[in-house]
């Protein structure tokens, strides 16, 4: 999230679109509540009438994957209607810049395009740059090749009539979404979204965050209390584990993970590095060198050296242009491409979309560890249905773990706030928290490497720093610190001086030359000589909610990130009723300084009090090499501005957008599990799949507890009345809902939750289930939703679509 | 007297000691708190934060002091900003997540083509596995992809999760599979 779960009190208005909070995030809601209490609007968007629409003031359906259709007919409203904040667009975001005459769009296809690779060439959706390098601008909007302008060029296409037969909403609700929501562009005014995996899980998953990051921008909505653009992350640590980077693509603290082409350390900084010759703009990242020598120096210690690089060659290289994500790494091992597999606290053969792929594959390893608290369908899938254990080879080791309040340790919420907890009791039995597991084994494969004389390359296995122990045991305070970082000499830094062994006081005071070391940047300033940040308890009740004493959150405590976009440019607040940062001359013995939050970089505001520019000031958005928040966002492989293409499986033979029917670069497979079909009479109705409050996920760790299983006892599948009577479904009825790839017994829900949608003068039906089941425990719960769900994901993260795809539904 | 369902609910669900419970027409402060001690008076207390979804609510874990020293309740932290005490279905269940007799206890091992789990113990299952680790790297370690670049790294091991782990869990699980040379690290935020 951009703000945090409080913040969301401060909106106006509330979208919550893409995902569903009062149900699978409950306490979310008591803050949508606290705003509605305050006059603010609540707007549920969702294929289905949840428990978040039967709150909210105004809802409406679409059909499950035309948000962009949606989203776009929005952009067109505001511009059309002039509802934009007009100094916030021309001065903090890229509308102004002027576009090469290389990008064009036509007919679905952005410039550079190639069909057989299937891939954009990015560099044609470039700007025009000056002499010095840096994007040219028209802050009037008026040039025809201004960002601006192409936007209006762009969404002048998604008129009422075509998002209505795209979507399924009738014009009218558009047209009131559009107007409720688009009043937050008034100076003053906030409105914020919050979305999930209603939105991520589809084929043009980014490009529907975009779109509505967009509007963000569009309204002023970025930076400002109740504004923002509002993940709602599913667990409990994702946003950890996404912050430390248990991913292929990216180090701890959002590095990239080198590529082959980069031989050398400084070849990797520097290709990283963003660089600009504009003074006005903080270009954070060109700080990357401090902050990958620094956690290379976490890695190894005193092994790693300014004349090895500091171990750079040490860590694994990626192949250029190549993926390695989920969907790529259950296609490599259904390939037999694994001898061995760790499914670490987690179920992928009931969690992976086309769960009968990874099923499959997994009988295909040498070997697997399963760490979790209760048996699931992963570990035990050499026994689960369709699978004859006497032919399969995999060994299985489960080890038992702790759960979250039998150890010590940190989590960071979806608000970026990272909070400590405590132990309160032993494990049961042998159990052992993950920490223990962890360190141990590697301890042991160290062992192993270091008796080796012949050992294959052992040195990242044995200079990897690994003393996160005190008495044999793993000390996630020893860790945290670590995390943060040390001096590792006496230096001075920005006229301070520091001893070696003292904790790095934040990122600032990071170096390039291996004084330091972070094993995550945007972690330091979280475990300082002030403490454990993340153990403190003041809350606060007033003001608009910052909680700055609250635990601690990243970067550096900062509660609202692009907080410099809340203030216009002499640095008084937007909203003078809920200021986030606002900058008083009079501060710090005259010298000025910002109150609030803390600021997004502490340089004055971008215009003195008599009106002349401040050469000392920086733009707000600071991690931007342009400084300004991207409209026009050249970074993504689908596109600069988001286009409505139709779901890979999907139940329409044209996009009335284009002629582009579903996305030009999103990825499929190719093995002979990997079945895609759309536009077929065998599976006419779009699927898709959500969450109930009472399960969690694939329900390891909910289907085992009575309170939970007694109130949600099995898989079932919702679908609208008209259905019922088409397919003679009762309510109650057991069903089978099948797919290209597979099948799943249910209990029909018939319900007017679920309408009929008039897609293109055609009547398109839809129905949803919940995933949290698998054949592991209870008998009679239901196996996976994933067992339908197909191998195609976004182009440029490849999260699975598994919230749409094509169905059909029949009486068991 | 005349109280239906809801108010019922209203009245004796307002929260610790004290709210309003007059209005059923008898005083249950008395009853409810000596209920609430007798559970809880000698208890440990020690807060946490709920392990589902990402709001990140507080909780307050009361321990027993004698015995086994298990986990007695789990109730929402009245102090916690975000939640101040509310608790969702899950998290009001977290003691049905420590205290479960399906919780597995001890390391599992399955033999190739077996259908059964043996018991096994952690120095037996934890060398096993970190022999396997060596094999399997060494059998798959590349130095020098087809293009002759230099990459070091293992392709015949893969891994995912977890989401569910510590930040500081977090950081040592990516840390050793990339030592051990692997690329394919993975986990939910992918999914």
């Amino acid at each position: 999230m951009t703000n945090h779960w409080i913040d969301i009190k401060n909106s106006d208005c509330i979208l919550i679109m893409g995902s569903n909070a009062a149900e699978n995030h409950p306490i979310s809601f008591k803050w949508v509540t606290e705003a509605m209490k305050r006059g603010a609007n609540l707007i549920s968007v969702d294929p289905r009438f949840t428990r978040t629409s039967a709150k909210a003031d105004f809802y409406t359906a679409l059909r499950s994957g035309t948000d962009i259709a949606f989203l776009g007919g929005m952009i067109k409203y505001i511009l059309d209607n002039d509802t934009y904040f007009k100094e916030y667009v021309a001065e903090y975001t890229n509308a102004p810049f002027i576009v090469a005459d290389s990008y064009d769009f036509k007919d679905g296809l952005f410039a550079g395009y190639d069909a057989k690779a299937r891939k954009y060439d990015r560099s044609m959706w470039a700007f025009v740059k000056d002499s010095k390098g840096i994007p040219e601008k028209d802050r009037t909007l008026q040039n025809p090749r201004c960002v601006f302008q192409l936007l209006k060029k762009h969404y002048s296409r998604y008129d009422l009539d075509t998002v209505s037969a795209i979507t399924g909403t009738p014009k009218k609700d558009l047209v009131k979404v559009y107007e409720m929501y688009s009043e937050t562009g008034k100076k003053g005014k906030a409105g914020t979204i919050m979305y999930a995996m209603g939105w991520t899980q589809h084929t043009v998953g980014v490009q529907n965050i975009r779109t509505m990051a967009m509007i963000q921008l569009l309204l002023g909505n970025m930076g400002v209390a109740g504004g923002g653009v509002n993940a709602l992350r599913g667990e409990s640590n994702v946003q950890g584990s996404t912050d430390h980077c248990i991913l292929f693509h990216i180090w701890p603290g959002y590095l990239k993970t080198p590529r082959a082409s980069l031989p050398t350390l400084d070849a990797y900084n520097a290709k990283y590095t963003p660089k600009t010759n504009d003074p006005l703009s903080a270009n954070w990242w060109g700080n990357y060198e401090k902050y990958s020598v620094s956690l290379l120096k976490s890695f190894f210690g005193d092994h790693a050296t300014v004349s090895n690089g500091f171990g750079y060659h040490w860590l694994p290289k990626l192949d250029d242009g190549k993926t390695y994500t989920w969907l790529d790494l259950f296609d490599e091992m259904y390939k037999g491409k694994f001898s061995g597999f760790f499914a670490w606290g987690q179920n992928p053969a009931a969690s992976g979309a086309n769960a009968n792929k990874t099923r499959e594959a997994l009988s295909k390893l040498d070997w697997m560890v399963n760490v979790n608290i209760f048996d699931n369908e992963t570990g035990s899938f050499w026994k689960g249905p369709g699978m004859d254990p006497k032919k399969i080879k995999t060994e299985v080791f489960f080890l038992p773990c702790a759960v979250s309040v039998e150890k010590e340790g940190s989590i960071t919420n979806s608000g970026r706030w990272m909070q400590w907890r405590y132990k309160a009791a032993e494990p049961p039995g042998d159990a052992l928290p993950d920490g223990d597991i962890i360190m141990d084994l590697m301890n042991l494969v160290k062992y192993l490497y270091k008796k080796d004389d012949n050992a294959v390359f052992p040195e990242p296995i044995v200079n990897l720093k690994w003393d996160y122990t005190t008495g044999g045991r793993f000390d996630p305070h020893k860790m945290a610190k670590e995390i943060n970082g040390y001096f590792l000499k006496d230096v001075t830094v920005k006229g301070k001086h520091f001893k070696k062994g003292d904790l790095v006081p934040s990122f600032a005071y990071l170096q390039s030359d291996g004084t330091t070391s972070s094993a995550n940047w945007l972690y330091c300033n979280s475990y300082t000589n002030k403490g454990n940040m993340a153990a403190r308890r003041k809350g606060e009740k007033s003001g608009i909610g910052l909680n700055l004493e609250w635990a601690w959150c990243w970067p550096v405590n900062r509660r609202i990130i692009y907080n410099r976009a809340s203030v216009d440019k002499y640095g008084t607040p937007w909203d003078k009723e809920h200021p986030v940062i606002s900058w008083d001359p009079d501060a710090k013995g005259g010298k000025g300084g910002w109150m609030g939050d803390v600021p997004d970089g502490g340089w004055p505001p971008m215009l003195n009090p008599d009106g002349t520019p401040n050469p000392k000031t920086k733009y707000p958005f600071i991690m931007k090499p342009e400084g300004h928040a991207r409209i026009f966002g050249p970074g993504r492989v689908d596109g600069p501005f988001p286009e409505h293409y139709e779901p890979i499986e999907c139940p329409v033979e044209k996009n009335l957008l284009s002629s582009q029917l579903t996305s030009p670069v999103a990825p499929t497979y190719s093995t002979d599990m990997d079945i895609y079909r759309t536009c077929d009479p065998r599976y006419p109705f779009v699927g898709t799949t959500y969450r109930v409050c009472e399960h969690w996920q694939t329900g390891v760790m909910t289907r085992w507890q009575p309170w939970l299983l007694e109130a949600q006892p099995q898989v079932f599948v919702e679908m609208s009345p008209e259905l019922g009577k088409l397919k003679e479904i009762k309510n109650g009825d057991k069903v089978i809902v099948e797919s290209a790839r597979g099948r799943l017994e249910a209990v029909a829900i018939v319900t007017p939750r679920f309408r009929p949608f008039k897609i293109q003068g055609q009547t398109v039906h839809q129905v949803g289930l919940p995933w949290h089941f698998g054949w592991v425990y209870p008998k009679d719960g239901g196996d996976s939703a994933n067992l339908l769900t197909p191998s195609t994901g976004d182009p440029n993260t490849r999260i699975p679509e598994t919230k749409a795809f094509m169905v059909n539904v029949r009486k068991a | 007297m005349n109280v239906s369902r809801r108010d019922f609910f209203k009245i004796t669900g307002a929260s610790a000691a004290g709210a309003a419970i007059l209005g059923l027409g008898l005083d249950l402060r008395a009853i409810k708190s000596q209920a609430q001690t007798l559970k809880i008076r000698f208890a440990r207390e020690s807060t946490s934060i709920c392990c589902y979804c990402a709001v990140g609510c507080g909780v307050i874990v009361h321990t027993g002091q004698t015995g086994a020293g298990k986990i007695i309740n789990i109730e929402g932290d009245p102090d916690h900003p975000i939640n101040e005490g509310a608790l969702c279905a899950k998290g009001a269940a977290l003691s049905q997540l420590a205290n479960n007799e399906n919780r597995i206890i001890t390391p599992l091992y399955r033999k190739p083509f077996s259908d059964q789990w043996m018991e096994v113990s952690w120095e037996q299952v934890l060398l096993m596995i970190a022999k396997r680790i060596k094999a399997s790297r060494d059998a798959s370690f590349v130095h020098k992809n087809e293009k002759g670049q230099v990459v070091n790294r293992t392709e015949g091991i893969a891994s995912v999760g977890s989401a569910a782990l510590d930040n500081e869990e977090c950081w040592i699980i990516q840390a050793m599979m990339r030592a051990l040379g692997l690329v394919y690290i993975e986990h939910q935020a992918r999914i």
